[in-house]
């Protein structure tokens, strides 16, 4: 099972991002769970969403703890929470951000595979907003397949209507862009 | 046919209301059921569901409005929480008094104070004795397949009650999961259109909810009461069928790897599925470790209990609500009556767990049950105990 911890910030679409991952993988035959942080939540406050993929089926109700993977939606929150905890030390942490991993170091504890993606840039070309969450989507894709990248159409599709194709085309730019700048290659 | 689909489970119980058609839904939006209403009024707004949706200016009103409107023969659904649901209780047994089948889903969360939002059972646990039929869901499948049932249920004849379905607030409202959703057609299979006993209509007065003296009380309480016992065998008939179509298998207390199990543990809600893990993890380490899991709980099902818990040593309730002074949880408190003048019953204890969001993993129930297991002899008044307090 494929446990996922989201940081962003309130409005940023974390939720979104596990709504649609989910829906996704469910789309693909598998099973998953995509559910915020439980409790009232705040524009611009630190945020945190949850998502479990798996082929079999998923029991378990308690909280992510130990996810397998962390992705941060907004560069900002390196430092200001600790994004690494309880990362699994053979985990994935992915960063929006274009900061190399010496100047990452400095606010990261973090010794296991570390990956980033300039997902703000790629969103104010295709999108021309700087909301990350489709285009972190088409990141986490590529490093952790946990959904073929082509899964995400459907749900993007139907969660943006119009402006689909733009989110799609943002997903696609960061599945190729994201680079593993630390750790198991 | 139906299909496997990905939502939101809050967002499901919402549709699948609206495709058992009900003719009025009254509700007031409050965390954390509050996209059960908002989508029905979305769903009626787009036409995609000829009903009338009371916009109402708080609990009380919805579900005077549910009152009012299932006396005129209508279906009628609302949905509510927590602090939400204590401002109905004037009405809810008005309700199930005038054996209105009003349907309610409750996204349960605990009550105040301290102000709190997250889930436990205090909500419903206040409700107990407001003759409503009680269910208890423990994931998004069970409230989408409940709702539908118990339209069902509390229509029929033999029962005219309301019935609530209980879905733990944020671990179950919140959670986008996949669900079988059943389609038009296969609902209206299961359910026909709502033929009402009696209807308040302007053309053929009648009254209800008349003043009952004292010489007629003790007998309309008691035929409350019938009611709700009765309603059991319509429960197991409703179930049987669902079965049938929809080959989803529902009992009022379900068991888990109970075979030759010496400790059981007993939930109700959506830690169930969390307990089944670590009830394996405790088989695979030599424990003979079972579950329960109740769906039914008003009417109760006593006959269910006794059957269930046979040849366990030991039995540990978990409730998700306290009793004030009183002999601990409530369905502790009802479990070990049930038992009290059984011949031979396991030694029961209780831990009231996951109070106000507070959250129980499976390392906390593999702790519980080797508790449990180790349990020789207890004073009644050391029988429970508040699990996972910070001391």
């Amino acid at each position: 099972m494929l446990e996922i911890r989201w940081h962003g910030r309130g409005g940023q679409g974390a939720v979104t991002s596990v709504e649609l991952l989910a829906l996704s993988a469910i789309e693909e035959g598998k099973y998953a769970q995509g559910f915020p942080s439980f409790g009232p939540e705040r524009r611009g406050a630190p945020v945190t969403a949850f998502n479990r993929v798996d082929d079999k089926q998923i029991k378990i109700r308690s909280g992510i703890y130990h996810p397998d993977v962390v992705v941060v939606l907004d560069q900002s929150l390196v430092g200001l929470v600790d994004v690494a905890e309880g990362l699994k030390p053979t985990g994935t942490l992915l960063i929006n951000t274009t900061k190399t991993l010496a100047e990452l170091n400095k606010n990261i504890r973090f010794k296991g595979r570390i990956a980033t993606c300039d997902a703000t840039g790629i969103a104010w070309k295709e999108l021309g907003v700087p909301i990350t969450n489709t285009t972190m989507l088409g990141a986490l894709v590529k490093l952790t397949g946990a959904v073929k990248l082509e899964a995400l159409d459907g749900p993007i599709k139907e969660r943006f209507g119009r402006i689909a194709q733009k989110n799609q085309a943002a997903a696609k730019r960061a599945y190729e862009e994201v680079r593993i700048i630390s750790g198991d290659r | 046919m139906g299909k496997r689909i990905g939502m939101e489970i809050a967002l499901a119980a919402a549709e699948v209301a609206a495709l058992c058609r009900p003719d009025v839904i009254a509700a007031y939006p409050i965390t954390p059921n509050t996209h059960i209403p908002e989508h029905l009024s979305d769903i009626v707004a787009e036409g995609r569901l000829d009903a009338e949706y009371i916009c109402v200016e708080s609990e009380h009103s919805a579900i005077s409005a549910c009152c009012g409107a299932s006396g005129t023969g209508a279906r009628t659904f609302t949905a509510t929480s927590s602090q939400g649901l204590l401002f109905m209780q004037e009405v809810l047994p008005i309700v199930s008094s005038l054996r209105l089948p009003v349907i309610m889903v409750i996204g349960n969360r605990a009550v105040s104070g301290p102000i709190n939002i997250w889930n436990d059972h205090s909500d419903i646990m206040y409700q107990r004795d407001t003759g409503w039929v009680s269910l208890f869901a423990a994931n998004g499948q069970e409230t989408v397949d409940m709702v539908i049932q118990a339209f069902k249920i509390g229509e029929h004849r033999d029962v005219m009650l309301p019935v609530n379905i209980n879905i733990d607030g944020f671990q179950l409202t919140h959670v986008v999961e996949p669900i079988i959703m059943p389609d038009q057609e296969e609902v209206d299979r299961f359910l026909p259109p709502y033929k009402p006993f009696a209807q308040l209509h302007p053309d053929k007065p009648m009254t209800m909810g008349a003043l009952g003296l004292p010489e007629i009380f003790n007998e309309a309480m008691r035929a409350k009461d019938e009611a709700i016992l009765q309603s059991k065998k319509v429960v197991l008939d409703v179930w049987k069928e669902w079965e049938k179509q929809f080959g989803r298998k529902y009992e009022p207390i379900e068991s888990y790897k109970t075979e030759g199990a010496e400790t059981l543990l007993l939930t109700m809600g959506s830690m169930g599925e969390t307990a089944e893990i670590a009830i394996d993890e405790l088989r695979k380490q030599g424990v003979k470790a079972g579950l329960l899991k109740i769906k039914l709980w008003r009417p109760f099902p006593f006959e269910e209990l006794r059957k269930a818990v046979k040849g366990a040593k030991v039995l540990a309730v978990m409730d998700r609500a306290v009793s004030f002074g009183g002999p601990g949880g409530p369905v502790f408190a009802e479990i070990r009556s049930a038992l009290y003048d059984e011949p031979k019953k396991p030694k029961t204890l209780n831990f009231i767990i996951g109070l106000g969001g507070r959250d129980v993993m499976v390392e906390d129930f593999i702790k519980m049950a080797k508790k449990t297991a180790l349990t020789k002899k207890l004073k009644p008044e050391d029988a429970y105990e508040i699990y996972g307090v910070r001391e």
